[in-house]
């Protein structure tokens, strides 16, 4: 990348706040007139790290660099950014002319130059002759618009932008995006706008940087991260997908579903287990059996204004969301189809469970905090070992009394023909289990694990 | 009447027997002479006792200058209650509010033994001296509560747009906790007009206060000059009153006590 064109660049940025690591080594440049969405769900770290870039905290560890300077020691008021808040933040004892004129005034520019700026901001936001209006007598649509000319007016080289539509109707939202996007271009600035709205994101900008838990999970722009997401949490955060397990047999091809596929991905390696996404309007439906890579009978089918959703049953008794224009009989046996390239294989994050342990006595071992059973080794207590869980030999107990350790579902993902649901304990740990029970997100489990599933293994000096 | 308002009655009659009746009555009183015909001779007595005006003047000073120190005083220290990093517990705050749990005969008795004990002089200086520390918590709690409930994204928006720490005072903290000083005012300066123990007691009677003169003339046996000076207090208190409401408007919403 151009060193010159970047405006921003973000180098190892954390942020802990009461022992929870909010946001873990986030690095990430920013090229100048760039419109980046920080996409995630709430709690992903997304407007800290907007707040940290404003300057209203400290990070604990790393640098934000702005134009080649540290921004460390600057204080909000000297940054050349500004932020539209996601309640506005007008000042209520201003009317709209001098919210707009705050920051104006404050650098003393003269009177009428103030008033240029603030009347061609206002006609920016089709807000004129809203000068003398109280901002409590906005509606919250036009307060917006007041927030936003407040924040350009004083020209800054990056605008920061908190969820600044949340709050608005799912009308005037859409409105306000296509705005957005075209003051954007008028004004050539740099946005970094904060949403949980994957449809916003995918609209808007230029790159987006979807964020979970702290991390960056992927940066790329909308096709990219529509089309090729990088994990299963991408997958299913953005639209709508079918995500599988597969086994990539051999360079572009996949086994999935019981079925062989041709796909466009090489450098798996064979025989290495994958997971899979389909975007439901990437497969073909058709009535005739006959040329279809497999088959399946219609479940439901509903009608979504321009196309119609079906959940199909295959063969291999996989559940496949399909989107067609055309609706197929709830019953019916279908042929389905899908194109090499509208396979997107992703590697697996990981297989099992693994956490790192140590033996109590000869049949137990602790690990995540929890003591469990094991199956007997001759291991003497104080031996540190791997511990490895498959996925669907984690018992889950509604009563939390039950288990050796309690969580909470904190993701859950379906997979066609199981859950695929991640527990996070009160010392954050994560379990991942594979389960055919529904559970909601935020139900607090019981965790359980028999003595013969925990495979354990000596950690020695070599091996760690 | 429908079932819900007669709920209310209690209320009414409270109201009207305790509040509104006796308020009637002292302006029933007021335009009467002593021999029950109506008449404005208590005022055109008021207004020919060059005493009573005196005191009447000379007690509005003296809730001025109470009023005035209250809030250089006090706003400091809501301001520091109120700031998170500045004060991080909350015992400031009780030791504030705690006076205000004891009787003012009490406090005001406590403040003449400390008078005596650092042998300083009883006068006009402990009468100042002992209004301030009877009102402050009045003020500073109205303060303390506006700049409590401010929402940080103002002064987060104000920093943002450019205002370094005593800008974002200046501009927006300041103006927004008006309201709440406002409400202090309120609380500070209608009560000091009509005190009278406290410049008793810290004058030793030789200061003499308006309410100390209703006072007098009502133990006097004076009901009609009396209720006639309680009535010019009100109208003077009902000014004040109308003064501060049309001070804060929009910002009325964001705390104060009335």
């Amino acid at each position: 990348m151009d060193q010159n064109n970047v405006i921003i660049q973000i180098e190892h940025l954390s942020k802990i706040y009461e022992n929870y690591l909010v946001l873990n080594d986030i690095n990430l440049s920013i090229k100048k007139g760039e419109f980046v969405t920080l996409l995630g769900p709430s709690g992903c770290g997304k407007t800290t790290l907007l707040r940290l870039l404003a300057g209203f905290i400290a990070p604990d560890a790393g640098n934000i660099m702005m134009e080649g300077n540290n921004l460390a020691n600057i204080p909000p008021y000297k940054r050349q950014l500004n932020t539209v808040f996601q309640r506005y933040a007008l000042f209520p004892h201003l009317d709209v002319y001098d919210n707009i004129a705050f920051g104006l005034k404050l650098n003393k520019m003269p009177e009428h130059e103030i008033e240029k700026r603030v009347s061609k901001v206002l006609k920016m936001v089709s807000m004129t002759d809203y000068e003398d209006r109280d901002v409590n007598s906005l509606s919250g649509g036009q307060q917006q618009r007041v927030a936003i000319a407040r924040a350009i007016v004083n020209q800054p080289k990056v605008l920061l932008l908190d969820e600044p539509l949340a709050a608005l109707d799912l009308k005037m939202r859409k409105d306000m995006q296509i705005e957005l996007k075209e003051m954007h271009r008028k004004l050539g600035i740099t946005f970094i706008y904060v949403t949980h709205d994957q449809e916003e994101a995918l609209t808007l900008s230029d790159t987006i940087v979807v964020m979970n838990k702290g991390v960056i999970q992927q940066i790329g722009t909308p096709t990219d991260i529509y089309n090729e997401p990088c994990n299963s949490f991408v997958a299913d955060f953005i639209g709508e997908s079918n995500i599988l397990n597969g086994r990539m047999i051999a360079d572009c091809k996949v086994e999935c579903m019981g079925h062989e596929f041709n796909c466009v991905d090489e450098g798996f390696g064979e025989n290495v287990p994958v997971d899979v996404v389909i975007r439901p309007e990437d497969i073909y439906i058709m009535n005739k059996i006959e040329g279809a890579q497999f088959t399946g009978i219609v479940k439901s089918c509903t009608f979504k204004g321009v196309h119609y959703e079906m959940f199909v049953d295959t063969d291999s008794h996989n559940e496949l969301m399909v989107q067609d224009y055309n609706a197929f009989e709830v019953g019916s046996t279908v042929g389905l189809f899908i194109k090499p390239f509208d396979i997107q294989v992703m590697k697996k994050e990981r297989t099992c469970n693994t956490f790192e342990g140590v033996m109590t006595s000869e049949k137990t071992v602790e690990f995540c905090h929890g003591e469990f059973y094991c199956a007997d080794t001759d291991w003497a207590a104080g031996t540190r070992v791997k511990v490895e869980i498959n996925f669907d030999k984690v018992d889950l107990r509604d009563d939390r009394d039950e288990g050796t350790l309690v969580g909470e579902v904190s993701f859950i993902l379906y997979k066609g023909n199981h859950y695929h649901i991640t527990i996070t304990t009160d010392d954050n740990d994560n379990f991942y289990v594979d389960t055919n029970d529904i559970w909601d997100k935020w139900d607090m489990v019981g965790i359980r694990i028999q003595p013969e599933d925990i495979h354990l293994t000596k950690l020695t000096a070599d091996n760690e | 009447m429908n079932k819900r308002s007669r709920w209310a009655l209690p209320y009414f009659i409270f109201l009207m027997m305790f509040v509104v009746m006796p308020l009637v009555m002292v302006l029933v009183y007021a335009i009467q002479d002593n021999t029950g015909t109506f008449s404005i001779s208590n005022f055109i007595k008021f207004v020919q006792q060059p005493e009573d005006v005196n005191t009447f003047l000379y007690s509005i000073g003296i809730a001025l200058i109470n009023t005035v120190l209250c809030i250089l005083l006090g706003y400091p220290a809501a301001y520091i209650m109120s700031n998170s990093n500045l004060n991080r517990s909350g015992v400031t705050i009780i030791l504030f509010i705690l006076p205000m749990w004891i009787n003012v005969l009490v406090r005001t008795l406590a403040t003449v033994a400390l008078f005596d004990f650092i042998k300083a002089p009883l006068g006009e200086g402990a009468l100042i001296f002992g209004m301030v520390y009877n009102f402050l918590p009045f003020m500073i709690y109205p303060i303390y509560n506006t700049l409590q409930k401010m929402e940080k994204s103002y002064i987060e928006a104000a920093e943002d747009l450019g205002a370094s720490p005593l800008k974002v005072f200046l501009k927006v903290v300041f103006p927004l906790s008006l309201s709440g000083v406002s409400s202090g005012i309120l609380m500070v300066f209608m009560p000091t007009i009509s005190t009278f123990a406290i410049s008793e007691l810290l004058t030793n009677n030789k200061i003499k206060l308006f309410g100390t003169t209703i006072q007098e003339n009502i133990n006097n046996g004076m009901w009609n000059y009396g209720s006639a000076l309680a009535l010019i207090m009100l109208v003077i208190i009902s000014i004040t009153m109308l003064l501060s409401n049309n001070n804060d408007t929009a910002a009325n919403e964001e705390g104060g006590l009335i």
